[in-house]
Parts: C-alpha cells; structure tokens; sequence
C-alpha cells in the first residue's frame, strides 16, 4: 500500500469522476472489430503523479485502450488531451515525442542490437539520427552524453553487467527491466505498461513493482495493465476497471477490492481461475 | 584443360565491371533487406530505372553526366513511388509491388508502344561516348601480368566501378555506425519497439528503400555504360534473386558483405562457366551427348552445389555473425 499522503484521497469513487490535476483526460473513446465493441469508455481521467491500475478481464478491452490513446490503433469516436493538448489522430511516434511512452504485453526487445544500443536508441536528441545528420553531424557528443544517462539507467535496473551483450540473449525478466529502461530514456511524463508483471518471477515482480514505485515518486504519472490484484492492492494509488470495453467502476484500491459490480465482472465469474 | 585459364576466367570476371557492378547493386539491396528489413524482391528494377534513366536521357540529347544524375535519381524516386503506398503495410506487400513492378517495367520497356522511349526489344546503344573519352588507357590494348589480362576498356570500368564500390563501403560503414543506422536496424528488429520510442518508422524505411534504390540504379547503369547497350532482356526477375545470393552468401546486415559476395559469385559463376566450356570442348560429357547449352546448364547445377556448400558451412554468409544471427530468432 502506498504509504504518502495521496492527492486522490478526496476523490468520490465513481465511474468518470473528475480528478483534481488530471495529466489524460478521455471522453467517449470507442473502438468496435466487427461487431464487437472492445471499447466505450464515457469519460476517464489519470491524476498526474499517480501510479492508476487498469483491471478487466481477458477481452475487457485494456489493450485495445492503450492503443488507442498511443496512436497503435485508430479510434471509431473520441477526444482525449494530454495536459490539455489534443492527442487524437497522432501518430504512435509523435505520442511518444509528447511524453506518453507504452510497452508492450510480450516484449519487444530488438534482439540484434546491444542493450545499451537498446537503451540508446530511445534518446530523444540525438540528430545523427537523420539520415544527413548520420553521415555529417558531430553526432558523437550527443552520444557520450547519452550513453552516460543511459549507463546509468541500466545500473539502475541492474543490466549493466549485460551492456554489451545483445538483447535477445537476455533472459525473460531481463527484458521487462530492459524495456522499462528504455522507455525511461525517452524521458517521459505518462507511462503506459502493459502487463510488466506477466511471466515474471515473484522476485523480480518485487524489483518491477520498486521501479514502478520510484517512477512515481520521481514525478512520473503511470498507469499499468494488471491481473494480479496483490500487485494492485499492493502499489496503486487509484485502480480503473474496464469490463466488455466499458468503464465499469474506478477508486482507491481498497474500495475496488470492495466493490460488487467489480466482483461480479471480474472476480466473481472467475474465481478460481485468477492466480 | 587449362586449369590456369580457367581460373584466370573466374577472377577476371570477379574483378571486372560485373563484379563491381552486383558488389554495388547488392550494397543497395543489403541496406534495405540486411540492415532495414525490408524484402524488396524487385531490386532489379531499381536497376533498370537507373539504367534507362541514364539511356534515354542522353537519347533525347542531354550530356551522359546529366543521364547518370537522371539515372540515380530515377532509381531513388521509383523507391519513394513504391515505399509511400506500402511501407506502412505489412512487410509482405512490399514483396508483392517489388516483384511485379520488376516484371511491368521490363515488359514496359519492350512493349512496341513504349519503343520511341525506350527502344522496344533492341534498346538503346552507344550513348556512352563521353564516358570513354575520359578512358586514360588505350581501348583495346592489354595490361596485366601473363593469363591475368584486362582490355584497357574493361579496365577503365572497372577501376571506375571499384572506386565506386569503396566509395559506397564509406558510406554505408559510416551510416551504419551513425544513429540513423542503429534506427534502421532497430527497425528491421521490431517496428512497433521502434514506434513507441518516437521514431518515423515510416519514413526511415523510406529513406532505406530509396537510398537502397539510388545504390541500384547505379549498379544498372554502370553495367549500361560498360556495355554501351540497355536492353529490356538483361534485367530479368533472376537478377533480383542472384543479388540475394550475394547478399546472403556475403553475410546480410554486414558492410562488407555484399562486397565479398558479389567477387565469390562472379567467380563461381565464371569459373564453372569456362570450366565446363572447355570439359565440353574435350569432350568429356560425350557419353552423355551433351551439346555446348547442356553443359551451360550443367554450369548453373555447379554454380547452386558451391552455394550451397558455402551455406551449410556458413550460414551466417562469410561476414556474418553466428551469435548474431542465432540471437535473432529469439
């Protein structure tokens, strides 16, 4: 349980509430495939400097939201704003230029770069990055910038005993901690995991679940799709539950533990079958 | 049988205007397929653009030097016609608009309707006077050492080719260690990866694909220079797939690669060629009743049986990294 004082204390725990200093602000996205609508959110809004919870069954539609809001996949209707400013249309790149970075439910580490290619590679200010930049630039001080912030980085999760080594010799866990340092290289405000827990071992969810802590505490806003609710209860400071793509109940952990429309979606119909 | 002229037949043909020439064309296709990703299997259009390019320019009376900018740029504007309308597909769709638009512009090309352009069947010759006004050795003469001889000719091209060539190794050595070469790698690793870390996915594939492309068209039109002559049959869709042998046998995603590719596959291609040239000449397929096309043939089954060879001791081609490539699988 998160120990601080939390700016959501005096937020009402329903569906659509407005938070006090929201970093995302959405207002009925939906997408349908076919004739199935994966999502219809009314209205959803991520207090900044929060760690926020998405919880839904398998198929409520947690995914199909992060692609909508990072630019993965294109929404039927919808507005969404990122402090303010709109983020509908854009491009998945130009998302991640604005700050909002996702990763992804299986990992996409690039298996043929090193890792601390890997974690390069996400610096947002390197011009030699441009084709004429490559050949003409000084794009080297940049580098040995880079590469410091980004050796640091993987001291931080504890990579840098694998730095030179390329990234598809990494093991399972490792590239969950390599994909989270990489997104931190592009320096972002909201960050978007998609089941970081998933095929992890408990004492590596121990060390994802202290980053994700310290992101938060360093200012960062992150929401995190989870099934686990251990981990849920454990670190968030605000949960949302999607069921069969809509909103269905959002509040603090301990009141969506509570909560008999969320039991009724989600644990109820499968209890027994969640770890 | 001489095997010394035999041999001899192998490396000049390695080191001659041809060489020089696929080691070119294969760098392209290496910056789009080995470091890029992307399975361009048209590469032998981007040839003919620079190759026509270059033809028909002078043909309508400007200066060679104008048909080669023309040429290379053809080759690099064909690679934008085709990467805008596919490259923000699936990898697949590429495949299929690279491999017809090979075929249309070769049938194009020696279709009646387009012989004013480009000449129909016959194509164009001699458009390439200036270029050997500039050649410094007498034409016809030869230098070299006893069975290793070149025509001055062949000697200018080739000296222009390989200086190409180095010059095309610079740049790519020097790109693929900049940041944009390790974008381009990440990409043909995992686009998606690459997207959600702010990169123009699209735009670095385009810029792959026409760089790629311009790589071509000057490999196509270095070999319509050398020959004085394009015509439509020279750049048959196999042309396309010999590169990729290149490329691969070379070691794909290295710099070098395609370098060292392209002088083994001339080589093999020549070596047998001449080898069963003269064992047909002595005589020794008479058993069979091979004639002089059965052994050319038989050339092609030896010039596969060598490939092949080379990959089952090497898949990761000469260059190549076996960690890298098993690590890729992952």
């Amino acid at each position: 349980m998160a120990t601080r004082e939390s700016p959501l204390a005096s937020v009402a725990p329903e569906p659509g509430v407005a938070k006090p200093d929201p970093i995302l602000v959405v207002e009925h996205i939906r997408r349908a495939f076919g004739g199935l609508q994966a999502v219809d959110v009314g209205r959803l809004e991520i207090q900044r400097n929060t760690i926020t919870s998405l919880i839904g069954p398998n198929g409520a539609g947690k995914t199909t939201l992060f692609n909508l809001l990072t630019g993965f996949d294109r929404a039927d209707d919808g507005i969404w704003h990122l402090n303010g400013g709109p983020l509908v249309g854009i491009p998945a790149y130009r998302v991640a230029r604005k700050g909002v970075v996702r990763t992804f439910q299986l990992t996409r580490s690039l298996a043929r770069l090193t890792v601390v290619e890997n974690v390069l590679l996400a610096a947002t200010n390197q011009h030699g990055e441009s084709l004429l930049g490559g050949l003409f630039s000084p794009w080297r001080r940049t580098e040995k910038a880079n590469a410091e912030k980004a050796e640091e980085l993987l001291d931080r999760f504890g990579l840098m005993h694998m730095r030179d080594e390329f990234a598809g010799s990494l093991s399972g866990g490792q590239r969950k901690l390599l994909e989270l340092a990489r997104a931190m290289m592009v320096r972002p405000e909201l960050i978007m995991l998609d089941e970081p827990m998933a095929g992890v071992n408990p004492a590596l969810t121990q060390t994802l679940l202290h980053h994700i802590t310290a992101l938060r505490d360093s200012g960062k806003t992150v929401i995190f799709i989870e099934h686990d609710m251990d981990v849920v209860q454990e670190i968030s400071d605000w949960v949302i539950v999607l069921a069969q793509g809509r909103l269905i109940a959002e509040g603090p952990p301990s009141h969506i533990a509570a909560n008999d429309d969320v039991i009724d979606a989600y644990l109820g119909r499968h209890h027994g079958e969640v770890p | 049988m001489d095997w010394g002229d035999i041999l001899f037949d192998g490396v000049l043909a390695a080191l001659g205007p041809a060489g020089a020439a696929y080691a070119l064309s294969a760098m392209g296709l290496n910056l789009q397929f080995g470091y890029t990703g992307l399975l361009n299997f048209g590469h032998v259009a981007f040839m003919m653009a620079g190759a026509y390019g270059t033809a028909i320019t002078v043909d309508a009376g400007g200066s060679l030097w104008l048909g080669v900018i023309v040429g290379i740029a053809s080759g690099a504007l064909l690679g934008m016609l085709l990467g805008i309308p596919t490259l923000r597909l699936r990898a697949d769709y590429l495949a299929i608009v690279t491999i017809s638009i090979g075929e249309i512009m070769r049938l194009f090309a020696r279709s009646g309707f387009a012989e004013p352009l480009t000449g129909g069947v016959f194509g164009i010759q001699a458009f390439a006077g200036e270029f050997f006004d500039l050649n410094p050795f007498a034409p016809g003469a030869r230098y070299g050492w006893g069975e290793f001889v070149f025509q001055g000719r062949a000697l200018f091209v080739s000296l222009v080719g390989w200086a190409l060539v180095g010059l095309g190794v610079i740049v790519t050595w020097k790109l693929i260690r900049s940041p944009w070469g390790r974008v381009v790698r990440a990409v043909r690793e995992d686009e998606d990866a690459v997207r959600s870390l702010g990169k123009n996915v699209f735009f670095y594939k385009l810029q792959a694909l026409m760089l790629g492309g311009a790589f071509g068209a000057l490999a196509g039109l270095l070999l319509a220079i050398e020959q004085q002559n394009v015509t439509p049959n020279s750049f048959e869709p196999r042309v396309t797939f010999f590169l990729y042998v290149v490329v691969i046998v070379g070691g794909a995603g290295t710099v070098i690669g395609p370098v060292i590719g392209s002088l083994i596959f001339q080589f093999l291609f020549f070596f047998f060629d001449s080898f069963m040239g003269s064992a047909q000449e002595q005589g020794w397929f008479d058993w069979a009743g091979f004639d002089a096309t059965d052994a050319a043939q038989v050339k092609l089954v030896l010039v596969g049986a060598g490939l092949m060879a080379l990959m089952a001791f090497r898949p990761q081609g000469i260059f190549g990294s076996k960690e890298e490539m098993l690590v890729g699988d992952t």
